[in-house]
């Protein structure tokens, strides 16, 4: 090889790389993502209007906050949440134009942390204390946070809260099965990934009583979940953004 | 040097004042203290053999986190074959239900602070020392 082919071939080889990724996601890489045999893609859909259809419910909220010793701060500026709602309007703005009905605009929202495929919280997590596992859930190693905050910065959607003050003392009943956080960490909804290893389904799924939530593997042609997004209209929080969120909402 | 006796005497007093805790424990005894622990008494064999389990719990607990955390396993195989389920409040508070006469008495003779219960919930019926908060 001459110097002008090594160079050419240099040039390609730079320029080939990143490329690379940049053609598999226009041409499309399924939502499900690369697969492994037998290995599931959580993702979980919310029925907006079955959620509204019992109003002023906190079933699910109380229910995961009560599993995970999530703590109740008085004080707005601390709060730490896991799951809870906000209304139609401020969760979907792109979607709310001024002809849609009052009812719907003014519709709770349940939202928690989306599981993005493509998480910006994990790329910018500077000591890797959060990560996506295999099954597609976006985890936190609570051991290895250094409470920098990068991730709720990172977040587009707010799902992470951080623990300004020690949690203990604001727990109404502490849990012994589960952990809690310290002063220091930030922390967010896991998808319930301790009750999933024992084959259960999410606290706040197996709460609601009016069936809003569904959870299952995007891997399964037939799950519920699949079946749902095949069949009804859904939307997902700012899809734009190609975090490739998977939580989704049937309007 | 017109000193000498004042300097000898000088010497022989920091000598004494800084050699004085050593002299303490070795005529009081207390030179060969050892933590006397409270071994588990429904169980006799830990996860791995008694001298790995003495220099490398942190290092065993270390791997669990990581495993249970990072790939969602949780169970564990011993190198004898048996299978333990990767929890610290689950599996070792389980045998080592006296915290107070074990982890907390080796852990203060040794001057080691480890924040584990920080996070994680002590058991009910789990024996600790009341003082293992206040620092």
């Amino acid at each position: 090889m001459n110097r002008r082919d090594f160079l050419k071939l240099a040039c390609f080889s730079v320029v080939g790389t990143p490329a690379r990724s940049v053609f598999d996601r226009l041409t499309g890489k399924d939502i499900a993502g690369p697969t492994k045999e037998g290995q599931p893609k959580w993702a979980m859909v919310v029925d907006l209007k079955m959620c509204a259809s019992k109003p002023g419910c906190r079933d699910c909220v109380d229910a995961c906050h009560s599993i995970h010793n999530v703590p109740a701060f008085n004080n707005p500026k601390d709060e730490v949440k896991w799951v809870w709602t906000d209304s139609y309007k401020n969760i979907f703005p792109e979607q709310s134009h001024r002809f849609v009905s009052v009812e719907v605009q003014t519709r709770p929202v349940l939202i928690l942390c989306n599981h993005c495929e493509n998480p910006p919280c994990v790329k910018v997590c500077p000591t890797r204390a959060t990560f996506r596992r295999e099954d597609g859930i976006v985890m936190m190693d609570y051991h290895r946070c250094i409470g920098c905050r990068y991730c709720m910065a990172a977040c587009p959607y707010g799902a992470r809260s951080f623990n300004w003050k020690d949690p203990r003392p604001f727990i109404k009943k502490i849990k012994e099965d589960f952990p809690t956080r310290t002063k220091g960490v930030v922390e967010k909804c896991s998808f319930c990934e301790e009750r999933l290893a024992k084959g259960l389904k999410p606290a706040c799924v197996e709460a609601c009583t009016t069936k809003a939530l569904t959870f299952g593997d995007l891997n399964e042609p037939n799950s519920q979940v699949r079946n749902l997004l095949a069949s009804k209209p859904n939307i997902r929080r700012k899809a734009y953004l190609g975090t490739e969120p998977k939580v989704f909402y049937l309007e | 040097m017109h000193d000498t006796a004042k300097v000898i005497a000088g010497i022989a007093v920091f000598l004494i004042v800084v050699l004085s805790p050593v002299w303490y424990n070795t005529v009081t005894g207390q030179a060969s203290y050892v933590p006397q622990l409270k071994l588990p008494t429904d169980e006799k064999y830990c996860v791995e053999t008694a001298p790995y389990m003495r220099t490398n719990h942190i290092e065993l607990l270390e791997l669990w986190k990581k495993i249970v955390v990072r790939t969602g396993k949780r169970i564990y195989k011993a190198t004898d074959g048996k299978t333990y389920t990767m929890s610290l409040a689950g599996t070792c508070m389980k045998c080592h239900s006296n915290k107070a006469d074990f982890c907390d008495r080796c852990h203060n003779y040794t001057n080691v602070q480890p924040n584990c219960w920080e996070c994680h919930v002590v058991p009910k019926g789990v024996k600790t020392e009341a003082t293992e908060h206040a620092r």
